[in-house]
């Protein structure tokens, strides 16, 4: 099922987000996927996130859609050349993946294989045009593909608290024009900024999911702020964060804090995308205490 | 060394519609091949029809001293222009750009990359010779140089506080390229259909020579 059909009927989006692990066993991952995210419509797989080399997202994919879940294959141009990605893309619609996150990607230096050559041959918006193509019955060199061609919902990100809304903005208009159909957003902890945002970017008419990532403590919130692009975590609740550290490290403190921004984001936006980040368990907790 | 080539004509000729000139020829290394009977030829057409507010030849274009003492007798011509055409390399676009950041400055020609010495450029400024010069798009402002991941569609979401997430020593080059375009008021070519980077352009200089 490609989750655009859910946007064109109006429903409420809601994803989550998995990260493979650094081996071969994903038992542990599904099992959490399946207790904890069965009741999200759509479970992202991370593509060697922050560039760190893992088990690969599209074989993830394939597993989690093997258990009855819907995946969205991510997909990062940091290590593969046009011929890989489409390749992979290829491989996806085959194995009946049918939604997509197409990134641009963390660079190689972020991660644990720094002396890795980065790749970057196309970028998010290429991709997405590439995608688009394929979508034609045309890959990227011009020549025709055979049979019927693929069909995916073409997810990309933005980020909506960036201290660059702006250009952000400029970057989201050239994604819809490659063809961009949704947009996931980096995680926001200042709702006035994301309402703002989405007051400018409706005028694109692509539905957005509100990203979130629920704050584990106050260390996690400072590290955010000091080394995670597009992320400001007000002082207010940093210090809530603090207030009850009982409280705060059994994830009670956090899961309020997401919630109450989803319930006050959720007017404005078409869905909610949860990056747990190891706390899959909470989901269900932070959906019914936002009311979705 | 290097090559420079003309873009085609249809791009010049649509980068200068309706608008006055001022044209720069940077001439300076021996290791450049400048493509010279070609700009002149398309400089004269330019020329008649009264747009152009002035030429100049001249050399080493890179080096920002000598440039402000080249064009110092060339102030009221560049002022009554809307912007200024750089036949030279990219670097000596780029460092042109810089100086005249309130004014409208184009690259006229592609670099390429031949082997050997590559001539003498000021460190500040860098010109990867892809053959497709981006900085018609970007205000003069190489995203191939400035941007960690070369990239030409516009910045990733890796830039905190204006740094790039590979290094926070170094601005992030499509923020400039978004502020130099805001100050120039040529946001619009950001609407510019999507750039994919051709990788053979090794081949194309290989035709040429």
């Amino acid at each position: 099922m490609k989750i655009t059909e859910l946007f064109e009927r109006g429903e409420f989006v809601v994803s989550a987000e998995v990260g493979p692990p650094k081996g071969i066993h994903i038992e542990h991952l599904l099992e959490e996927a399946k207790t904890y995210l069965s009741g999200v419509t759509a479970v992202n797989v991370t593509d060697n996130q922050s560039s760190v080399m893992r088990l690969g997202s599209l074989a993830t994919c394939k597993a989690l859609k093997d258990e009855g879940l819907t995946p969205i294959f991510q997909l990062t141009c940091r290590d593969r050349n046009r011929i890989a990605l489409q390749s992979d893309l290829l491989s996806a619609a085959m194995l009946g993946i049918e939604n997509l996150l197409l990134l641009t990607g963390d660079h190689t230096k972020m991660g644990d294989h720094p002396q890795a050559k980065p790749v970057f041959d196309l970028d998010s918006v290429s991709l997405i045009h590439t995608v688009k193509l394929l979508e034609e019955g045309v890959d990227l060199g011009g020549n025709k593909l055979v049979g019927e061609p693929p069909k995916f919902a073409k997810g990309a990100v933005v980020s909506p608290c960036s201290d660059s809304v702006d250009a952000q903005l400029a970057k989201m208009e050239r994604k819809v024009r490659a063809g961009a159909d949704y947009f996931q957003t980096q995680a926001v902890y200042e709702p006035e900024k994301f309402i703002k945002f989405m007051e400018k970017a409706k005028q694109f008419g692509k539905p957005v999911q509100l990203g979130i990532v629920i704050p584990k403590s106050a260390g996690m919130a400072k590290y955010m702020n000091d080394n995670v692009a597009g992320i400001h975590v007000p002082q207010e609740m940093i210090d809530e964060l603090k207030a009850d550290k009982e409280k705060t490290k059994a994830g009670i403190t956090g899961v309020e804090i997401a919630a109450r921004i989803i319930k006050e984001c959720k007017p404005y936006c078409q869905g909610v995308h949860i990056m747990a980040l190891g706390w899959e368990s909470k989901v269900p907790d932070l959906l019914k205490l936002a009311g979705i | 060394m290097l090559i420079t080539e003309l873009k085609s004509k249809e791009t010049i000729v649509s980068l200068v519609e309706g608008k006055k000139v001022f044209i720069i020829n940077c001439q300076g290394c021996k290791e450049v091949r400048f493509p010279e009977k070609e700009a002149n030829a398309l400089q004269k057409e330019l020329a008649a029809n009264g747009n152009v507010t002035g030429i100049i030849t001249t050399d080493y274009i890179c080096n920002p001293e000598n440039m402000k003492l080249r064009l110092q007798k060339y102030a009221d011509e560049i002022e009554n222009a809307d912007m200024i055409l750089v036949f030279s390399c990219g670097v000596g676009v780029q460092t042109v750009a810089e100086y005249f950041e309130g004014k409208k400055v184009c690259a006229a020609c592609d670099t390429y990359p031949l082997p050997g010495f590559q001539g003498v450029t000021p460190l500040e400024y860098d010109c990867k010779q892809c053959g497709e010069c981006y900085l018609n798009l970007t205000g003069g402002i190489c995203p191939i140089t400035a941007c960690s991941k070369s990239l030409v569609n516009g910045q990733c979401g890796g830039a905190k506080h204006g740094k790039c997430e590979v290094d926070s020593n170094m601005e992030c080059g499509w923020e400039r390229i978004y502020r130099r375009l805001a100050q120039l008021g040529r946001l619009d070519v950001l609407k510019c259909p999507t750039q994919i980077r051709n990788f053979a352009t090794d081949d194309e200089v290989s035709k040429r020579i």
